[in-house]
């Protein structure tokens, strides 16, 4: 971000600009903490075992880290996506439909393929297909909202929203109806198993840490790469800083729109694919309820940079997993974590709060999302 | 609003109609049928009426307001937390506490916008990101005080919800008593006249709703006050210059659209059921929104577009109440994804402007910088 304005980039600057960028989200965690542990202490719990118990929990043991690992993937990939958009002045909301729908969409093409082509089908195809079917079912989910955004100036964050609760009633219907595991013994709303050839293998015998999760990275990486070295991404960061600019120096706009939004949404997509094909086995109905906000979360936090997002998305997966042991310790509530990622979120969104606090002065660039509703 | 969307609602709400009319002919008479679901669309239509009121002052003064779910979610658990403390803790009689428990959503409601206009207009935080900030905070906050009051340790309600002291009760219309002596012998006019007083026999905050559309029409294009948060929303360089303190007007609407939202969040747990359950408000704060824009951020436009949301939603809770004598082509409906989509649905075509553009306040979205 702020390294692209400096001609000289050595790595000191490099570190430095890094360090700079770090500073407001680590002070922004810092003061939530500190405030948690407030609130902690006024319900009369003991705010630093509950701390302990989330560092624990979280870190503590192989069994830990590896459960920290398997609750970042999907924050990765939906971290990623809201993040995508945010560098496309898009605000995608909608992570969560598109997330159950890809999740939707790959337990289908798990379970239900091989019955359908009579064969079983080998690994090395079945697992990408539904891979990719999950990505494109997410992918066209969120370019709808695009199109509207770019053709009729729909806004985004209602229509995600919207899409949102369209995407859950059809699920919802889909695995209480056609797609309800036939087993006899079901009375949950949730597809049957998917096939073996579908499922991503766990790293480690006996740990559920997956494949999914170093795919998570590197597609981090891809997306750093796609948004600095390629030409599709210097389209969406030109529209996404300036519409009009970016018209004016030939950009075409409304289709750099569609793309951010499906690109979003299929990183989104992604997120629930992995989350079926690497963990559950399965899509179940709920799973994902609050996915969406943690993805949006995760993004802010981590200031829409995909190494931030990576940064983010693990500190959020450890505070959800340290979470149990820490209810465990201290009797806290598990919802005592959503509070404390709502602080986190409040006081990053609220950078000058921060910089008041800590007395850091302002530096250039903020977020732009608001511009009117259209309509 | 012009004829097309005016047309539009119209349509939209003579189809809902006729659809229950249809299908529960042979139940009951068009006229019973008819008032009974007036009388639900009214009742439902509620929250997103006063989440669009909300909007409307929020938006007008230059403030967009997407937290208006997290304000209703929040103050549905306080107020509802408010009258089972004063009933059960403090030992107040029902009505006090229901009373209490009003005021408490309300308080809430203003509350959490306040926090929304220190992030929006002080500190200018981007105002999408602010909302965003506002409704994550609420499904935390309540969330966790949901369980950690009631089941906590040393929670005064020891491991268990208790009772809530109720819900505000319906307020009778005496419009039998006035024309039952008109109606004299004819069965079929009393009869009429029942219906009608169905109608009109609502809860409170549902009254109150409809007053509000009306107070707030008038407030904000014949007072001074509404003059002035037009011209805040509009132009607020202009504003300044002529010696409105733009900063001010806009943390004074924000606060209003916060207790009109409060005040939507009361009418769940107060004034509909005497229960709370996470995320209850399910997406009605932004169906407001919806509403609003489509009301182009006018009181009485919102108000009819908050009708149409209700009816859907009214049209749902008939399906199920006639569940035993649908006709099997009609069975579908009985789905509630079926109907249920309409609100959404509705929301995506309102917002693409085929129905006719609307134009935010020019200002809206915008921090002030003097």
């Amino acid at each position: 971000m702020q390294s692209e304005k400096k001609s000289g980039l050595s790595l000191k600057t490099l570190f430095r600009s890094a360090l700079d960028a770090m500073l407001i989200p680590f002070l922004a965690i810092l003061t939530a903490v500190v405030l948690g542990g407030i609130i902690i202490a006024i319900v009369r719990g003991n705010p630093f075992l509950a701390y302990y118990g989330l560092i624990d929990g979280s870190f503590g043991s192989a069994k830990a880290l590896s459960e920290t690992a398997v609750w970042a993937t999907p924050y990765i990939f939906g971290g990623l996506a809201v993040a995508l958009a945010f560098k496309g002045g898009l605000f995608n909301i909608g992570a969560e439909g598109q997330l159950a729908l890809g999740a939707t969409v790959s337990a289908l093409i798990g379970y239900a393929l091989p019955g359908w082509l009579g064969v079983e089908i080998p690994t090395i195809i079945h697992l990408p297909l539904a891979i990719i079917v999950g990505m494109a079912a997410g992918a066209i989910w969120a370019a709808i909202v695009g199109f509207l955004k770019a053709y009729t100036g729909g806004h985004e964050v209602i229509n995600t929203i919207m899409m949102n609760y369209i995407a859950l009633n059809t699920i919802s219907f889909l695995l209480n109806g056609p797609m309800k595991d036939p087993d006899p013994n079901n009375v949950i709303a949730r597809t049957p198993l998917i096939a073996d050839g579908a499922r991503i293998p766990t790293i480690f015998e006996g740990l559920r840490v997956h494949w999914g999760f170093i795919f998570a990275l590197l597609v981090a990486y891809l997306v750093w790469w796609v948004l600095n070295k390629t030409t599709l991404g210097f389209e969406i960061r030109t529209v996404g800083m300036n519409p009009d600019a970016a018209k004016y120096a030939g950009i075409n706009v409304k289709r750099t729109i569609i793309l951010t939004m499906a690109l979003s949404g299929m990183l989104a997509g992604l997120a629930g694919t992995i989350e079926v094909t690497g963990l559950n086995y399965r899509h179940e109905l709920g799973f994902s309820i609050g996915y969406g906000f943690d993805a949006i979360a995760i993004a802010l936090l981590g200031k829409s940079h995909p190494l931030g997002v990576v940064l983010a998305a693990i500190l959020f997966a450890a505070m959800r997993n340290g979470a149990t042991r820490m209810q465990f310790l201290t009797q806290m509530p598990v919802d005592l974590i959503s509070m404390l990622q709502a602080l986190i979120l409040l006081f990053v969104a609220a950078d000058a709060i921060i910089r008041y606090i800590y007395r850091i002065k302002a530096q250039g660039e903020r977020v732009v999302l608001t511009r009117g509703w259209g309509g | 609003m012009d004829w097309k969307r005016f047309g539009f609602i119209l349509l939209i709400i003579v189809v809902l109609f006729g659809i229950v009319v249809l299908i529960g002919r042979t139940e009951s008479t068009p006229i019973i049928i008819i008032t009974s679901m007036m009388a639900t669309t009214i009742a439902v239509a509620t929250p997103l009426t006063l989440g669009a009121l909300s909007g409307v002052f929020c938006e007008r003064s230059g403030v967009v307001n997407i937290g208006i779910e997290g304000m209703m979610l929040s103050s549905a658990f306080f107020g509802w937390l408010t009258a089972i403390y004063m009933y059960h803790v403090f030992g107040f009689g029902q009505g006090i506490s229901i009373f209490v428990g009003l005021l408490g959503a309300i308080v809430t409601g203003m509350l959490m916008a306040l926090l929304l206009a220190v992030l929006s207009v002080t500190y200018k935080v981007d105002q999408i990101i602010g909302g965003t900030v506002i409704n994550i905070l609420a499904v935390g906050l309540t969330g966790f005080l949901n369980r950690q009051m009631f089941f906590g340790q040393g929670s005064v309600f020891g491991g268990e919800i208790p009772n809530s002291p109720g819900t505000l009760l319906n307020v009778h219309v005496p419009l039998s008593e006035v024309l039952n002596p008109i109606c004299g012998a004819s069965a079929d006019c009393v009869e009429i006249v029942r219906a009608l007083n169905t109608v009109l026999d609502q809860r409170p905050i549902a009254i109150s709703a409809i007053v509000l559309v009306f107070v707030a029409h008038y407030i904000l294009f014949n007072t001074r006050w509404g003059l002035r948060t037009r011209a805040v929303g509009e132009h607020p360089k202009a504003a300044d210059t002529v010696g409105i303190n733009v900063v001010k007007m806009r943390y004074a609407n924000v606060i209003i659209g916060g207790a009109l939202a409060g005040l939507a969040g009361a009418y769940f747990t107060i004034e509909s059921v005497p229960s709370f359950e996470p995320l209850l408000t399910n997406g009605r704060g932004f169906i407001s929104l919806a509403a609003m824009i489509f009301g182009n951020w006018t009181p009485i436009g919102a108000w009819t577009a908050a009708l149409v949301f209700g009816a859907s939603q009214a049209l749902n809770i008939k399906l199920q109440l006639f569940r035993e004598v649908i006709p099997p082509q009609w069975a579908f409906l009985q789905q509630s994804y079926v109907v249920g989509l309409i609100p959404y649905i509705l929301t995506m075509i309102i917002l693409t402007g085929i129905i006719g553009r609307t134009t935010p306040p020019a200002a809206d979205g915008q921090p002030y910088e003097k």
